[in-house]
């Protein structure tokens, strides 16, 4: 259900959401349009679902458009998915040639509302292509990266950069994500909805289910990591770190993860995560359908510790939502996770499985510290990650692109 | 008739400039051509985004120097210096890169380190906006400041210091206008060093003294 904006005070009081109805005010009736790939599943598809709603509220005639694509297409942008964060692939010319038609059919699709829009905000590679073939258009583009593209494979970025540097400005989580390009580059990292189902405060009995579907026993130590089924991820560390501390401790190991639509080698890679497994009866893998919320959140709920191993990661919503649950992260040293984890406040970062290892011993010995480190986590996130701060942000870059570019805007 | 107090409030953006630094020599290169607003940024924008409140350096380039280089004796050396002790970011802008050049003539060390994650200079662009909130006397500026965002205390208390002639507050800008009667508050609120603290403890400490000099 969607909440509107009222009741988000109770959360993160009264003066932040008369903040952004201040801004607000600035931006009546402008029309905003966002598009990406995939309306179900990853975090991008969330972010919009609750932003969207409360831009409207807010007075912007803000509207979320997806754009439509096929398996062929898909398997090229999990290609430049996978080269934006660093691994050496190959795409052939007659993927690219995919990748620009499939991206020609959606901007004949999408003409009308993208030309007369104020203001286009495109997210990821995907659609990235629809400024170029647009042709004439009233309103300032936007092209949002959710991707940790720090290290890019050169070639990859080559392609994808001519479609990128026409745009108006570019929005990134972090600052060593941004690249050369033509145009201001924005900082703002992503954040989570404290009112969703996937964070709303919990009944005891819909907690209580999350110890059916996964089947862990209640009475012993346990290790979550939620995620899709997705290499950067680093499953099989994850079960590598837990083999390692479970010859200390009665551990038990939850990975939860789902497909998302725009994601064509999960199945592949949660085939190779169940072989890891062996079987092994203290490792459970769940493949959840992407309308999970109040499943995931009743598994971040009886965790112990969450654990984000990843080794490339953009920003991590799933590290945000189990520190909003009062669990410290065993978190990559990578990417938006070094933002979320202040090592040894808000969790601890690790570089290999041996490190997560001996992190989840540390704090599930220590009670007193895991809690400490839990509490200090929701605090960080109540005051940097929620979805007040993120639309205050949005608001803002729209006040900026709509007024002008200065130093110092006075409305 | 004094004109009312205009109470506003603003929103920070930061704005990836591009230009990075591996190691101190490259910093020091970096810091003479970089927009003024990265100075401003790397100073003052730590207040307004994610870190704890009482973070061990308050600004990033002591930071950066201590965890990337791990040069402790620099790091000590920048963090103290204070934004507010000089006239304009030019000023700053020669102070800081006096310290990293004596730095670099003191020992080859500086020269060696390489940092695993580089120094990434962010501008900031500030969007100012009205509350419509009006404050007719000073009495009624006391009962406003504990109900004062974070972001609008930020607005008056620090980012006038750029804006204002004196490098003033707003708060005593406008009051000097009622003539000798806030003097002492004025003085008082001069005293405050906004930059040792976060703004939560800031807004505390102008309200015990707004208390302390209008009692009741």
């Amino acid at each position: 259900m969607t909440q509107n904006l009222e009741s988000y005070a109770e959360v993160v009081g009264g003066d932040v959401v008369r903040h952004l109805r201040q801004l607000a005010d600035h931006l009546q009736g402008i029309k905003v349009v966002h598009v990406n790939s995939t309306r179900y599943g990853g975090g991008v598809a969330e972010i919009l679902a609750r932003l969207v709603p409360l831009k409207r509220e807010l007075g912007i005639e803000a509207t979320w458009e997806v754009i439509e694509g096929n398996k062929d297409f898909y398997d090229v942008t999990k290609k430049f998915h996978n080269g934006l964060q660093g691994n050496r692939v190959v795409i052939p010319d007659t993927q690219l040639q995919i990748y620009e038609e499939v991206n020609s059919e959606n901007v004949g699709r999408l003409r009308d509302k993208l030309s007369e829009a104020d203001v286009v905000i495109i997210h990821d590679p995907q659609p990235a292509p629809l400024l170029r073939m647009v042709g004439d258009h009233r309103g300032k583009w936007i092209w949002r990266c959710h991707i940790d593209i720090s290290r890019p494979h050169r070639p990859v970025w080559k392609y994808l950069r001519n479609f990128v540097s026409p745009y108006d400005a570019s929005v990134w989580s972090l600052s060593w994500f941004a690249q050369n390009l033509p145009h201001p580059q924005y900082l703002i990292p992503p954040s989570i909805d404290p009112l969703s189902e996937k964070n709303r405060q919990l009944k005891r009995s819909e907690i209580q289910k999350a110890y059916e579907i996964s089947g862990v026993e209640k009475d012993r130590p346990v290790v979550l990591q939620v995620s899709r089924f997705d290499r950067f991820k680093d499953p099989i560390g994850v079960i590598q770190a837990f083999r390692h501390a479970k010859t200390f401790l009665p551990l038990q190991l939850i990975l939860a993860g789902g497909e998302a639509e725009d994601d064509p080698e999960g199945g592949l890679v949660l085939k190779e995560v169940r072989n890891a497994a062996e079987d092994d009866p203290d490792i459970h893998i769940l493949n959840l359908p992407p309308d999970s919320h109040v499943e995931i959140n009743a598994l971040q709920r009886i965790a112990d510790v969450i654990v984000q191993k990843s080794i490339r990661e953009g920003f991590g919503l799933t590290v945000t939502e189990g520190m909003w649950k009062g669990k410290p992260v065993i978190g990559g040293d990578t990417g938006g996770i070094t933002l979320q984890v202040v090592d040894h406040h808000t969790g601890f970062l690790v570089h290999t499985p041996e490190g997560a290892a001996m992190r989840m011993r540390y704090l599930l010995t220590h009670d007193s510290i895991l809690k400490r480190m839990g509490k200090k986590a929701r605090t960080f996130v109540l005051e940097n990650f929620l979805l007040t701060r993120h639309l205050r942000e949005y608001l803002t870059l729209l006040v900026a692109l709509v007024k002008g570019a200065d130093e110092r805007i006075e409305l | 008739m004094q004109e009312p107090f205009i109470i506003k409030d603003c929103a920070l953006l930061a704005i990836a400039s591009g230009e990075k630094a591996h190691n101190l020599q490259e910093l020091a290169d970096r810091i003479v051509m970089v927009h003024p607003g990265c100075l401003y940024y790397h100073f003052w924008g730590g207040l307004l985004r994610p870190r704890f409140d009482d973070p061990e350096f308050r600004n990033d380039f002591a930071s950066w120097v201590r965890h990337e280089l791990h040069d402790e004796i620099l790091a000590e050396r920048l963090s103290i210096i204070i934004p507010t002790d000089y006239a304009s970011l030019e000023q700053l802008r020669q102070e800081l890169l006096e310290e990293i050049e004596e730095r670099l003539d003191e020992t080859e060390y500086s020269y060696l380190m390489r940092a695993r994650v580089p120094f990434n200079f962010i501008r900031s662009q500030i969007v100012v906006f009205d509350t419509q909130i009006r404050v007719e006397e000073p009495r009624g500026l006391k009962d406003r400041i504990p109900d004062l965002s974070r972001s609008s205390l930020f607005y008056h208390f620090i980012d006038a210091r750029r804006r204002v002639e004196g490098r003033h507050d707003d708060f005593s800008e406008w009051l000097s206008a009622f003539g000798d009667e806030y003097d002492e508050l004025i003085e008082a609120l001069s005293n405050v060093d906004p930059y040792l603290s976060g703004l939560s403890e800031l807004r505390e400490r102008v309200k015990r003294i707004f208390n302390r000099h209008m009692p009741g």
